[in-house]
């Protein structure tokens, strides 16, 4: 036997390197039980976990909500009635003002996020107004379809994918604009009572809030008015 | 007013690399990580966003294969938020997440191949509207 490996604790500085955060080498089982992890030995996980896993739970039900309207909408969507089709009804160059305005106002979020984390609150304050501003051009622009929709006489009870489009819409709508309540709700709580635990664990969830908004977009954008517009 | 805002046991040491993380959460991490992240999940957003708006209203690609191609951009948009803006992450930090995402997926996918499925046959087997209104008496 010629062969030799490398001292175990080569071996270890070359793993570490590798992956410096142990990510697939946590240990499990036999060792000491680590506070606040929730594997049993030192009671439940931390608050800020719960809190966030929690929260993710709620946001998955809500996208299965989601997928109920968006459902429908697959299985109505020749069915118009007479009235006009979906390739009809789409603007595409405000649907991508409406997208830019959704897509910044998650950068601008996350963001946010950076500046609480980093316990900076005029950071903080000025990325939420970023997020919310841009949120209320979203929500405006897309008051302005319906409005204009509703002006060529194309109301939810013209036909049937009238009906399941107003509805995938108007619930996304519906969602930003009470998460824009929300964000205002979160810049008054960080101004008048600061970083507080509590404080940080609604923040993070208003932060799965608004990109969870972005992702059903994700969705809108492509299924209703990109595919809709080719048809 | 406000109490001292760190997590206590960030101070102590105690929360370790062995910690579970809630999604959207890196609780150890720094400022620059996260603008990292957000600037990557942001350039990638746009190109697939644009590369999406631009197939749509063009014939770049063979024609019947642009709701393919779209439905694929936005999968690989979703995947692109859900890793660079809600941290979800393949590492055991994130199982829990990950396999409340893959439920909820599966759920997703029950409802909407489910309903199109179903009522697409229903559709097949209707009677033809012309035949149904001779039909009435």
């Amino acid at each position: 036997m010629t062969y030799t490996g490398l001292p175990a604790s080569v071996e270890a500085i070359r793993r570490v390197r590798q992956d410096p955060h142990r990510l697939g080498h946590r240990a499990h089982g036999p060792g000491e039980p680590v506070e606040g992890t929730g594997h049993g030995g030192t009671g439940p996980a931390s608050k800020r976990i719960i809190v966030g896993y929690g929260f993710w739970i709620f946001l998955l039900s809500d996208i299965v909500i989601f997928a109920c309207f968006f459902a429908a909408f697959a299985v109505q969507r020749g069915a118009t009635a007479g009235g006009p089709t979906i390739g009809e009804i789409v603007d595409i160059r405000r649907v991508g003002f409406e997208t830019a305005a959704l897509l910044l106002s998650s950068y601008t979020c996350m963001l946010s996020f950076a500046a609480t984390n980093a316990r900076n609150r005029l950071w903080t304050e000025i990325f939420l107004l970023l997020t919310g501003l841009l949120g209320l051009v979203f929500v405006a622009l897309e008051l302005w379809e319906f409005v204009e929709l509703a002006g060529r006489g194309i109301t939810p009870q013209r036909s049937g994918m009238l009906t399941s489009f107003f509805g995938l819409v108007g619930l996304h709508g519906l969602h930003v604009t009470l998460g824009g309540l929300w964000l205002a709700t979160m810049m008054a709580q960080v101004l008048l009572k600061g970083f507080r635990r509590e404080i940080i664990h609604r923040l993070i969830c208003f932060n799965l809030f608004w990109h969870a908004l972005d992702i059903v977009w994700i969705g809108i954008f492509t299924i209703v008015y990109l595919m809709g517009s080719g048809a | 007013m406000s109490t001292p805002d760190l997590d206590p046991r960030l101070h102590a040491g105690a929360l370790d690399h062995r910690d579970d993380h809630a999604p959207g959460d890196e609780p150890l991490e720094d400022v620059g990580h996260w603008v990292r992240n957000a600037n990557l999940g942001l350039g990638f957003s746009i190109v697939l966003t644009v590369a999406a708006f631009l197939l749509a209203g063009s014939n770049i690609i063979y024609a019947p294969a642009v709701p393919v191609a779209l439905i694929v951009l936005a999968i690989a948009q979703m995947g692109v938020h859900l890793v660079f803006f809600l941290h979800i992450t393949t590492g055991p930090d994130n199982t829990n997440n990950v396999l409340a995402l893959a439920f909820g997926v599966l759920v997703v996918a029950l409802i909407v191949v489910g309903s199109i499925w179903i009522m697409d046959h229903l559709n097949q087997n209707m009677m033809p509207m012309e035949q149904l209104m001779r039909m009435q008496p």
